[in-house]
């Protein structure tokens, strides 16, 4: 297909051409072009199917307000629906192809449900889908699913990539229409740092589709030379192809910039750019959207809004109709009618729904008075159109204006509400403004040019005045204010012919109507019926319009009627860019233990434990199931020796002359009287009473303590008690510091374990003996010859045990160097599964005992909690109701039947009670094969449990629909007496 | 929301943790005869505070500073920020 539309004239490239692909139509363009411009000048004016009518619908405008002309653009993996083609910068070698139809785009199938339409009116849902209700999710919503909708995504991996990032600035400057660049320029030349922003391509706004002047020279001409300016300044960072989407609190910003979107790939750069600017002060330059006006079949290709044709005209080159009739209730609408007759388009008739005299000249055009359009005709493209009087004109473009309507959206994302201006008869923005913002220009509703440009100019002076920059003497710009003047006309009475309110929503003037008649009236309501503003253009050219007919129906004005604000974002954001690089393994940011290397080379499989990737078990040989290898590490331990990675735990580092007394606030039991050299475990309490994290520590010197935490609440931990430390207590001499990452840690666990550390100890740093070192001693040590280090006595395992940390550097040698001394006592690692076993085998609790549901007393440690000092959480951890002598008490559980297998989670019953939540007993928390006993192991919660030992009860999962006889024990399965640890 | 931190200057509000109204600082006396009715308003009672509101806010990605910061709750305007140190020195609490 040939460009039979193209005409001289525009800023397009011509030496450049562009061959692309419209529904495997090849097509050409120029650089420059927009898709819709090259699909305009290559004569497609049918480019896609209206969302629930599928009615043939062309392209309306030349802006990010359209409504009709959505696109499916590029194809595989890369391929994006609903892709606006006004807004799509033509490459060579794009494919883009139209959506929502079923055969090809000229014979939908699907466009049957335009005769079914009136059925189809507002509301038609909760009407007709109603019954029988087993109907709607199995046969209603897949069909309207499938008939109504938009494109289709890939149903791949996005193969592009995203990036965020943040910028600074005195003054942003949104829009780079004649205000806005007015504003830039003045921002800029007083030395402020000035971010201009606009979603276009090209800067200029409106002066790049106008034949207006400034400074005597053609208004792009100017438009480029303030673009040249600012590019050349330091302090200025000229943002291109970047939407401000959204206004957020204390001056900052949300901007999408399309970094690759205009190329043929991305080439490995990221596709788009999620802004955050933290701006200083803002000037709006968003400028204005004309509106369209309702009449019988307005929404056939080729009726367009005027100052989107002239756009075509004058920016592209492209005629968009050989024979244009203009419809206006204003005086703009004949700009139009002059531009197209001076680039030699055939101008048909005026259409002036005010009676008044012609606005100027318009060679060869007919001017009709007081009239408007009632009907169209023409299947796939305009043909005719019918006036109020009956008469016939034959035209292939109807060119539209309605007036316009000041692009408010980002002064309402704040809550501020727009006000009614009764000269322009549209919403501009009220006083209530986002921080820092002022408006200008047409988006302040300032619509002529001089006037723009002039508060432009003015808006940025005084913002950057007051943050204290000198403000520029270059001349103002010079323009004149051309010619405006309108009545608001929003619907030309049609007969029964239905006039589109909504293009991309299908909305008429009969459903808003119908919303009136059946009492859905407030604006809002009216939105939710009928669908108005709620596609993806949120209504950028229906919102007013709809609202100007509700209120005709209600006799009332358009104030009164309501005002529509705007939410953010205001064109869409991809989800990918949303995103960002946070996808896949990248989702959240995870940390590796010091041997993770080591651990990957023998075999871990890892899992995800707060942040941090730990080795849950080493499969060893010919091991094919978890089991295997967890069972061979519990008993290679218990026999003789394991070695676990234990860096994930929480580390404090606590320092000061009252640390010990600080620590007797954050415990729930004492520890001022912990002897240097030991260790202790240690509760804490929230405030209310119930256990929030338990641990071990250590303390190092008089005022010297090291406080394990639980790996998944290490950060809360330290969080709290900087609070504790700095809300309530803020004279305390005592200082804080995480050392999670700083020292890596591993426990040695097992018979052998002494054996093997005496290998590793310096021996002049430390006497290993159990009287030197005995249970719970703690000391700074040397390892590996001269490597300092710290070495605990503790044990999580039940076993002789100890955990020994060194510098995190070093932390995958000191793998090595253990397992290599363990050689000889055939000393495995282990990952958390077997740490889980040996700890449920030895009754010690875990997270998920402490699950902030249970108390110190019902853990079997309500002793502990010290009634001789303050803590956290001690005054409500003394309530009656926490204290109750029938409360769940924490006991070991194991199945009548050895051979079965416990679940966590079951409730116990007793036996001969029925299975009913009045009934419930307590419930199982953790339960583990235990390779130790050969059968199944369990903790849990029971009523008054410390005495019921020996009783058998029914533990019982709905869940699972099982139950099974339990029998009441210790929780202590393995060496009750401690004997193991202590030797 | 930027949040001017006392000591770092200008602070994006994504760096903090929020915690809630700061009348968390005033913990009662453990001792009192009326402490459990005490611990009872102050572990579950608030004020829900349309309007200037001091609120504790927690530096985690920076110094880790807590901050009692006044937020008007309607429009998030921010009046003040101190250091929650200062704060709770002022009302009292020492050691």
């Amino acid at each position: 297909m040939s460009q039979v539309n193209r005409i001289k004239g525009g800023l397009v490239d011509r030496s450049k051409s562009l061959d692309f692909t419209f529904n495997g139509k090849s097509m050409t363009g120029y650089a420059g072009d927009t898709l819709a411009s090259a699909l305009l000048a290559n004569g497609q004016v049918l480019v896609g199917r209206s969302f629930k009518y599928h009615r043939p619908r062309g392209i309306l405008t030349a802006g990010s307000e359209e409504p009709n002309a959505l696109v499916q653009l590029r194809s595989g993996a890369a391929q994006e629906p609903n892709t606006r083609a006004t807004m799509t910068e033509l490459f060579d070698g794009l494919t883009a192809t139209s959506q929502n139809h079923r055969g090809s785009l000229e014979f939908d199938l699907m466009a049957v449900t335009d005769l079914a339409s009136p059925f189809l009116a507002a509301g038609f849902y909760y009407k007709t889908f109603m019954w029988p209700a087993a109907f709607w999710e199995k046969v209603y919503e897949p069909i309207i699913r499938a008939s109504a909708g938009l494109g289709r995504l890939s149903m791949q991996d996005d193969p592009d990539t995203y990036d965020k990032g943040f910028l600074h600035c005195d003054l942003l400057v949104i829009g780079a229409g004649p205000s806005g660049l007015a504003a830039a320029l003045a921002g800029a030349r007083s030395g402020a740092r000035v971010i201009l922003a606009d979603e276009d391509f090209a800067p200029g706004g409106r002066l790049n589709s106008e034949t207006l002047e400034v400074d005597g020279m053609a208004g792009a001409d100017w438009a480029a030379q303030a673009v040249a300016e600012l590019a050349a300044m330091d302090n200025v960072r000229l943002m291109t192809r970047t939407s401000v989407y959204g206004a957020y609190d204390h001056g900052v910003y949300g901007a999408l910039e399309r970094c690759t979107d205009h190329l043929p790939g991305s080439g490995g750069k990221p596709r788009q750019v999620l802004w955050r600017i933290y701006s200083k002060r803002a000037v709006l330059a968003a400028g204005a959207t004309e509106r369209p006006i309702a009449f019988g079949n307005n929404d056939r290709p080729g009726i367009m809004m005027a100052s989107a044709v002239r756009t075509y005209v004058n920016r592209f080159g492209v005629a968009p109709g050989k024979r244009v009739a203009v419809l206006t209730n204003n005086d703009d609408g004949w700009r139009t009618a002059q531009d197209l007759a001076a680039k030699g388009v055939e101008i048909a008739a005026i259409i002036d729904t005010r009676d008044r005299p012609a606005v100027c000249d318009v060679k060869g055009a007919r001017h009709v008075r007081g009239a408007g359009v009632v009907d169209t005709a023409g299947r796939l493209a305009l043909k005719r159109i019918t006036l109020t009087d009956g008469q016939m004109i034959d035209v292939d473009c109807l060119a539209v204006s309605g007036g316009w309507n000041p692009t408010v959206h980002l002064t309402c994302h704040q809550r501020g509400r727009p006000v009614w201006n009764e000269d322009l008869s549209a919403f501009v923005p009220g006083k209530d403004l986002p921080q820092g913002m002022v408006v200008a220009g047409a988006a302040n509703g300032n619509l002529t040019l001089a006037a723009a440009l002039d508060e432009g100019r003015k808006a940025a002076n005084a913002q950057i005045k007051d943050l204290g920059f000198t403000v520029s003497r270059k001349a103002a710009p010079k323009a004149e204010d051309e010619a405006y003047e309108g009545a608001p006309k929003w619907h030309i009475p049609s007969g029964k012919k239905r006039a589109w309110v909504d293009f991309q929503n299908d909305v008429t003037v009969k459903d808003v109507k119908l919303s009136h008649q059946e009492g859905f009236r407030s604006v809002e309501h009216l939105k939710r019926y009928t669908t108005t503003g709620m596609a993806t253009d949120q209504g950028k050219t229906s919102n007013i319009p709809a609202l100007a007919i509700m209120a005709e129906c209600t006799g009332k004005t358009i104030p009164e009627t309501g005002t529509t604000i705007f939410r953010p974002p205001y064109t869409p954001i991809p989800i990918g860019a949303l995103a960002g690089r946070a996808r896949g393994t990248d989702f959240r940011p995870y940390r590796l233990t010091p041997s993770h290397e080591w651990a990957k080379a023998h075999g871990a499989t890892f899992v995800e434990v707060g942040n941090w990737l730990r080795a849950q078990w080493f499969v060893k040989g010919n091991e094919k199931g978890w089991r295997d290898s967890v069972d061979r590490e519990v008993l290679n331990t218990r026999q003789s020796v394991g070695i676990c990675d234990v860096t994930t735990l929480g580390k404090i580092d606590i320092q000061g002359k009252d640390a010990a007394e600080f620590l007797n606030k954050v415990y729930a039991n004492g520890f001022a009287k912990l002897a240097v050299g030991r260790v202790r475990y240690g509760i804490m309490l929230r405030e209310d009473g119930i256990c929030y994290d338990d641990g071990t520590t250590a303390r190092m010197g008089e005022n010297h303590f090291v406080m394990t935490t639980t790996t998944a609440n290490a950060v809360l931990v330290f969080r709290r008690m900087e609070f504790v430390r700095q809300c309530l207590f803020p004279d305390m001499d005592v200082h804080l510091i995480s050392t999670t990452d700083a020292w890596a840690q591993f426990a040695v666990a097992g018979p052998n374990a002494r054996k093997l550390l005496e290998k590793i100890v310096d021996a002049d740093s430390q006497d290993m003996s159990n009287e030197g070192f005995p249970f719970m001693a703690c000391g700074e040590v040397t390892v590996c010859g001269g490597t300092p280090a710290r070495l605990f006595r503790i044990s999580f395992s039940g076993e002789l045990a100890y955990e020994v940390a060194v510098p995190a550097r070093y932390g995958n040698s000191m793998m090595e160097a253990l397992m290599k001394a363990g050689e000889e006592f055939g000393a495995c690692p282990y990952g958390t599964e077997a740490l889980g076993v040996m700890r449920i085998e030895k009754g010690h609790a875990a997270g998920n005992e402490l699950d902030g549901r249970t108390t110190a007393h019902m853990l079997g440690m309500g002793r502990m909690v010290s009634s001789k000092k303050d803590c956290i959480g001690w005054t409500l951890s003394q309530r009656p109701e926490m204290m109750r002598e029938d409360a769940e008490k924490l006991v070991g559980f194991r199945p009548v039947d050895r051979s079965q297998k416990l679940i966590a989670g079951s409730h116990f019953i007793n036996k001969g009670d029925e299975a009913t939540m009045a009934n419930d007993q307590g419930w199982m928390t953790s339960v583990a094969w235990s390779p130790s006993l050969d059968h199944s192991v369990g903790l849990g919660f029971i009523k008054s449990g410390d005495t019921r030992m020996g009783e058998i009860v029914r533990a019982v999962s709905p869940v699972h629909d099982t139950e099974m006889e339990v029998e009441i024990v210790s929780a202590h399965f393995i060496d009750p007496e401690g004997e193991r640890l202590r030797a | 929301m930027i949040i001017d931190h006392p000591l770092l200057g200008p602070r994006d509000a994504a760096e903090f943790i929020y915690l809630g109204d700061a009348c968390l600082i005033d913990r009662p006396d453990w001792q009192a005869e009326d402490a459990a009715d005490a611990y009872h308003d102050y572990g579950y009672i608030r004020d829900n505070i349309a309007g200037p509101m001091q609120e504790l806010w927690y530096h985690e990605q920076g110094d880790r500073s807590w901050l009692v910061v006044t937020r008007d709750t309607l429009t998030h305007e921010i009046t003040a920020v101190e250091l929650a140190r200062d704060v709770a020195r002022a009302r009292g609490r020492s050691k």
